[in-house]
């Protein structure tokens, strides 16, 4: 039996992924729906005075986002393929935050230390 | 060419006659003799009528075995452009003292580094590599083939695409000038308008794809397809070594990716990410690229490592001592190295906070590694050590290794590191590791499996002829430029003033001679070893007393690999599989699901490599068709339902009792 054919045929038994319920998935759109619509009524009705609140609260939601596509149309819980998607999901999420914060880091000591690069940096640096 | 300027422009875009380096005399003699090695080899696949099996059995195979021997022979081809390439380079520098500029011009001399590095990595580092990986890990769980066979046929040939593209910027235009990584500004659009940094572009982003995919192919076969009873800590070590480098291939590709697709934003579409003005940053492009890079190089060394772990237990006839402190180590390096990319760039100017924390992480990466030398020391210790050609390439690599990883721990000193970054220190230690790590490995690894691959043993005494060569000949190429390094000569240079340094290089290429001859002494190898096929046959299919489950089956192994899939009980199930005194079942054969071969990989790639062809010469109509035509293709083989096959009992049986009569010979 080869390989392809034997997961084809294999799918979903032990250890295998859920599938989903159709409530399962109704429940997930409607509350991607919500957590799309937030965001745009907070920037296109200019809700809040501060716009590095809006920023932080659309980013907020939009990680919420994330979650909800994950459980509800990806079917990721801790017991799903044995374990094995719960590990690639933390070791993915342990790259990402060491990639992003390890960059920014850095990005930021080089521009605390070093000598502006072009005019455009220049005009940030003024005191 | 065309009277017309706009039509000519339309049709060929940026290309013209001129492109073509006729005035170029080394050029001209290359191009001279690859078209004649070409012609001879299509010559004698008429001749032979080979044209017909090498469509069906190999271009369009999806067996996991054909595929990892033809990733090895792109390797061995690629290392012989590589090397000339390095012969070219140790000459010049070992000429270009004072008033002789040597024969290799600046600009000449800027292409041959840059795609020595390239080609090195890329089309002979990791295809060597991935061959192996492909060919050994399925053999060693039990597995027919790989999860996603046709998956597996499409990457090879996206790598042989992205190393055909390099290879024609040899003859069409000119290679990247700027470094091996390209690092702006320099490989920007102001910099560098030609298309060689677009040649570099195009060759890594598709050769990319290929990577990316068969490390998810790989990492599902070793998750899903382990055979019954093999539990992750039964795992032959290969295979650790295997998934963890597939999972480092998975998560830092996509940052080289992404990282080259910006690049080529700026150079084709004037975007400003890695520029020096309008907010752009370059030393962005150096940080992002290091955080694909440092997991690079374990990428190339964990399956090297995985390779000297089998030989280790093999020929010292022992369990690898210390089986589960080299998996934690294998894991804490996996991730480790994603802690320790800006080692590669101290000097950038981060400062002290930064430099530290980084410099420390490097620090500490290396004790899994030095925990790992210790378990093959212990392992050979007490241990009735056969010193065949594997087991000395290994022996070789734990000495050279060593000394490349303290001059790796001394580089990561960041105040040491001011002083010797970029210089031919840094050349000296990461060749150091490199050869003796990685290519050492993987010819270990060629020597060892070889005869599970072909039915037969590679001969022993050219073998041995080729370890020494090599192994003299790597001391002798890179201990100078140690001194060198120290004394403070930088690298890629085209010529020096100093003439006091020119006895160290003419040392140096002296040693590149010596490599020559070991590389001449592996081609011989194989030469002679075909010649002598029959008397160097192996009928047992376990010709060193293997340990793993690839030596319980034939040499080489049937298209099916198992007729059973074997049940394992211990860690080095073979092993423990002949002690307990197995019987190889000899009857009860049943009919074996394969998949079918497929050419659409192929073509996809030969269209890839038109698309990149036209994206690097601005043929714009050529690029949109061509990648429509990979759609219409990629579309047209997913209602292929035609995709499998059985392989009937009584093929199964007539197999297996050759088999039985082979080992009967023998007893």
């Amino acid at each position: 039996m080869s390989a392809a054919s034997e997961a084809g045929h294999h799918d979903h038994s032990e250890g295998g992924q859920a599938h989903g319920s159709v409530k399962s998935y109704v429940t997930g759109f409607v509350l991607s729906v919500i957590l799309t619509a937030i965001p745009f009524w907070l920037v296109m009705g200019k809700v809040l005075p501060n716009v590095v609140w809006t920023t932080i609260i659309v980013l907020a939601l939009a990680v919420v986002q994330i979650v909800v596509h994950m459980v509800y149309f990806l079917h990721m819980n801790t017991k799903s393929e044995g374990g094995w998607t719960i590990l690639a999901l933390i070791f993915t999420v342990t790259l990402v935050v060491i990639t992003l914060t390890g960059s920014i880091w850095v990005m930021h000591h080089l521009n605390t230390n070093m000598m502006p690069m072009s005019p455009h940096d220049l005009l940030h640096h003024q005191p | 060419m065309l009277s017309d300027p706009d039509l000519q422009k339309l049709i060929f875009g940026r290309f013209s006659l001129e492109d073509i380096p006729f005035h170029e005399p080394i050029l001209q003699v290359t191009f001279a003799g690859v078209a004649v090695v070409g012609l001879a080899v299509l010559g004698v696949i008429t001749y032979y009528r080979f044209w017909g099996p090498l469509w069906r059995d190999w271009v369009t195979s999806v067996d996991h075995k054909k595929i990892g021997i033809m990733y090895i022979i792109l390797a061995f081809v690629m290392l012989l452009r590589g090397f000339a390439d390095a012969l070219l380079m140790r000459a010049q520098q070992s000429i270009a003292f004072g008033a002789n500029d040597g024969f290799l011009p600046p600009h000449h001399y800027d292409q041959i580094f840059s795609a020595h590095g390239v080609i090195m990595i890329f089309f002979v580092a990791m295809p060597f590599v991935t061959g192996m990986m492909n060919y050994v890990v399925p053999l060693q769980i039990g597995a027919r083939d790989v999860a996603f066979p046709f998956l597996n046929n499409f990457s090879f040939w996206m790598t042989v695409s992205g190393a055909i593209t390099i290879m024609i910027s040899l003859f069409v235009g000119e290679f990247s000038r700027a470094t091996w990584l390209a690092y702006p500004p320099l490989s920007g659009a102001d910099m560098s308008p030609g298309v060689g940094v677009d040649y570099y572009i195009w060759g890594l982003q598709i050769a990319g794809i290929g990577t990316t995919l068969s490390g998810i192919n790989l990492i599902a076969t070793i998750v899903k397809m382990r055979a019954p009873g093999m539990s992750m800590m039964k795992l032959p070590i290969f295979v650790w070594t295997s998934l963890c480098t597939n999972v480092l291939i998975t998560a830092a590709f996509p940052i080289l990716t992404a990282v080259l697709t910006l690049l080529s934003l700026d150079r084709y579409i004037g975007t400003h990410f890695f520029t020096n003005d309008l907010g752009g940053n370059p030393m962005m492009y150096f940080n992002l690229i290091w955080i694909w890079g440092h997991p690079e190089v374990y990428i190339l060394v964990l399956p090297a490592f995985g390779i000297f772990s089998e030989v280790t237990a093999t020929f010292s006839g022992k369990r690898l001592f210390g089986y589960v402190s080299m998996v934690y180590a294998t894991v804490v390096i996996t991730i480790l190295s994603y802690l320790v990319w800006l080692h590669h760039f101290f000097t950038m100017g981060s400062g002290a906070s930064v430099n530290s924390f980084f410099g420390i992480t490097t620090m500490i990466i290396s004790i899994p590694t030095g925990a790992k030398i210790f378990n093959w020391l212990f392992t050979m210790y007490r241990g009735r050590i056969r010193f065949d050609v594997p087991m000395l390439w290994t022996l070789s690599f734990m000495v050279t290794f060593t000394i490349g990883g303290m001059t790796g721990v001394l580089l990561a000193v960041p105040p040491a590191d001011f002083v010797l970054h970029n210089s031919l220190f840094l050349i000296a230690h990461f060749h150091n590791v490199i050869i003796g790590g990685v290519l050492f490995g993987m010819f270990a690894g060629v020597n060892y499996w070889f005869p599970k691959a072909f039915g037969f043993k590679l001969d022993e005494f050219w073998g041995k002829v080729s370890f020494w060569f090599w192994t003299v000949g790597f001391y002798v190429a890179f201990m100078p430029l140690y001194v060198l390094g120290l004394m403070g000569v930088t690298r890629r240079s085209q010529h020096f003033d100093d003439p006091s340094l020119q006895v160290w290089f003419v040392i140096a290429a002296f040693g590149a001679v010596l490599i020559a001859v070991g590389i001449a002494a592996m081609i011989m190898q194989f030469t002679v070893s075909i010649r002598n096929r029959e008397k160097l046959r192996d009928l047992t299919g376990d010709p060193w007393g293997g340990r793993t489950l690839e030596w319980s089956t034939s040499s080489p192994p049937p298209d099916y690999n198992f007729a059973f899939q074997p049940r394992v009980h211990d860690l080095d199930a073979w092993d423990d599989m002949k002690r307990r005194g197995y019987e190889r079942p000899l009857d009860g054969f049943q009919p074996i699901h394969m998949p079918r071969n497929t050419g659409t990989g192929a073509v996809i790639a030969a269209l890839s490599v038109a698309f990149s062809f036209a994206m690097i010469w601005y043929m714009w109509w050529l690029a949109a068709l061509t990648f429509v035509a990979m759609i219409a293709a990629a579309i047209i083989h997913t209602f292929n339902y035609n995709r499998d096959f059985d392989i009937p009992a009584d093929t199964v049986v007539r197999t297996e009792n050759e088999r039985t009569s082979m080992l009967a010979v023998r007893a």
